[in-house]
């Protein structure tokens, strides 16, 4: 006995890989591009946005017959706002040096049109339950991305993984610096952060050819 | 009993309650969780003083404050004097720290008096004068506590920034960039304020020349460095005449 249904765990499943909000979906690039180029950023903001999502999915979920449909857009960004502002105060108050990191990230969460996606597109029509594995399993998929092009981006850009220096001193011209290896510098700008999203969705689609569309 | 949703009334009182509710719940956490956050700026003021007379627990490459919970102690115990400079004259002031530096900035724009707060370190004997400064980055602020001594010959400093671009110009608060300051002179050779400049076309990428008013840019953050180039000339110029008095009493 599965502790969720076929069904259900499909809920969860099926946004990491085949129907990644990122790499299929292509939605919240914009703060794919802007907060990866160190993992540390990445990984704090998909556990954000695995908890906006979570609850943000149950709240609209709970109130969705009651939401008058003209302004049931304004009602999910005001739901959005009000779970970023909680996050961001708590943060404050409880772990400062974590939320002075994050400064702007934690506003952007407003923007991220996963979210808004979900909300508008799964809770407005399902129950609560459902709707919040969906909204974990799509910021999952989102966090999975996030955290494999913050990978990539801070070890070839920085030469460092969450602020550790794995590859040696550039200074000193240690470790592989010794034998002529630079940073790239340019990992740390945004467009790579599309070229390193552009080569995960290479890999994926030709791993599965179902992804491709037909023209 | 079905509601109509779609009538106007519906959406009218709908959407009032929305706001009465997250209004209130807002109002609710932001009011209980106040205390703990003003708490936590003042301690990490605190800290950042401290950091930069050179009181940290910084190891071989990463910045490290003291302890959240020796901070207090700790700046009792270093910090002997705190000043604020206003008219001219300076004035001992225990509160110095709690003089926000933005306000002060926005005061001097409408044309009233801007007061200076500075920190009287000592550290194994040596004094160093502290100063908190304040500038624009690429996004947002960006600030910095600057510990001289009465030469204005920089001896520790901790820059800080609000929003400025990861791996880039947020490297500002790495230790590589900092330490740089170390030594640096922000007077040149005839006693003249010119400030530190973080320079692109520095010839001297290792900071060995520790008199020639520059140190070496970050690749990739031109805007950061230029705003903090040009918060350093603008904010620490206001000490000078304080340095000049001391010289003179000395």
């Amino acid at each position: 006995m599965a502790l969720l249904s076929k069904k259900d765990s499909k809920l969860i499943l099926d946004p990491l890989a085949d129907n990644n909000p990122i790499t299929i979906q292509v939605l919240g690039i914009c703060s794919a591009l802007a907060i990866t180029a160190q993992l540390k950023a990445s990984i704090v903001m998909s556990i954000s946005v695995i908890f906006v999502m979570g609850v943000g999915n149950i709240v609209i979920s709970l109130m969705r017959n009651i939401i008058p449909s003209k302004i049931r857009i304004i009602v999910q960004l005001v739901v959005v706002a009000t779970l970023v502002i909680i996050v961001d105060q708590v943060l404050k108050a409880f772990s400062y040096q974590l939320s002075k990191e994050l400064g702007a990230f934690i506003g952007l969460i407003i923007t991220n049109c996963i979210i808004m996606g979900r909300f508008e597109a799964f809770a407005l029509g399902n129950g609560v339950w459902r709707s919040f594995l969906d909204g974990i399993g799509n910021a999952l998929g989102y966090g999975v991305i996030l955290i494999i092009v913050g990978f990539f981006r801070e070890l070839l850009g920085s030469g460092t993984l969450l602020g550790f220096p794995v590859l040696g001193d550039p200074i000193a011209k240690s470790g592989v610096y010794s034998i002529g290896y630079e940073n790239n510098g340019f990992m740390l700008l945004a467009p790579m952060a599309l070229i390193v999203v552009g080569i995960i969705i290479w890999v994926q689609r030709s791993r599965n050819k179902a992804l491709i569309e037909e023209n | 009993m079905a509601i109509n949703t779609e009538k106007n009334s519906y959406t009218i009182i709908f959407s009032i309650l929305m706001v009465i509710v997250v209004g209130a719940l807002l109002a609710t956490i932001a009011q209980v969780l106040k205390p703990t956050i003003t708490e936590n700026k003042r301690i990490e003021k605190q800290q950042n003083i401290l950091y930069a007379m050179g009181v940290n627990e910084n190891d071989e490459s990463s910045a490290n404050f003291v302890a959240e919970t020796d901070a207090a102690k700790l700046f009792e115990q270093y910090i002997t004097e705190q000043l604020v400079i206003a008219n001219g004259s300076a004035q001992a002031d225990d509160k110095a720290y709690l003089i926000d530096v933005k306000k002060e900035q926005a005061k001097a724009k409408a044309g009233e008096e801007r007061r200076l707060p500075l920190f009287v370190g000592e550290k194994d004997g040596k004094k160093y004068y502290i100063a908190p400064i304040r500038g624009k980055g690429l996004w947002d602020a960006v600030w910095a506590y600057v510990a001289m001594d009465e030469n204005m010959v920089v001896q520790g400093a901790y820059f800080d920034h609000q929003g400025e671009t990861a791996g880039l110009g947020a490297n500002i608060k790495e230790r590589y960039f900092m330490d740089d300051f170390i030594g640096e002179h922000l007077l040149d050779a005839s006693g003249n304020f010119v400030g530190i400049a973080i320079s692109k076309s520095n010839a001297d990428p290792l900071n060995k020349d520790k008199q020639d008013n520059e140190v070496d840019a970050i690749a990739g953050a031109t805007i950061t460095g230029d705003g903090v180039s040009a918060m350093i000339r603008n904010d620490l110029k206001l000490y000078v005449p304080f340095f000049k008095n001391l010289k003179k009493t000395n």
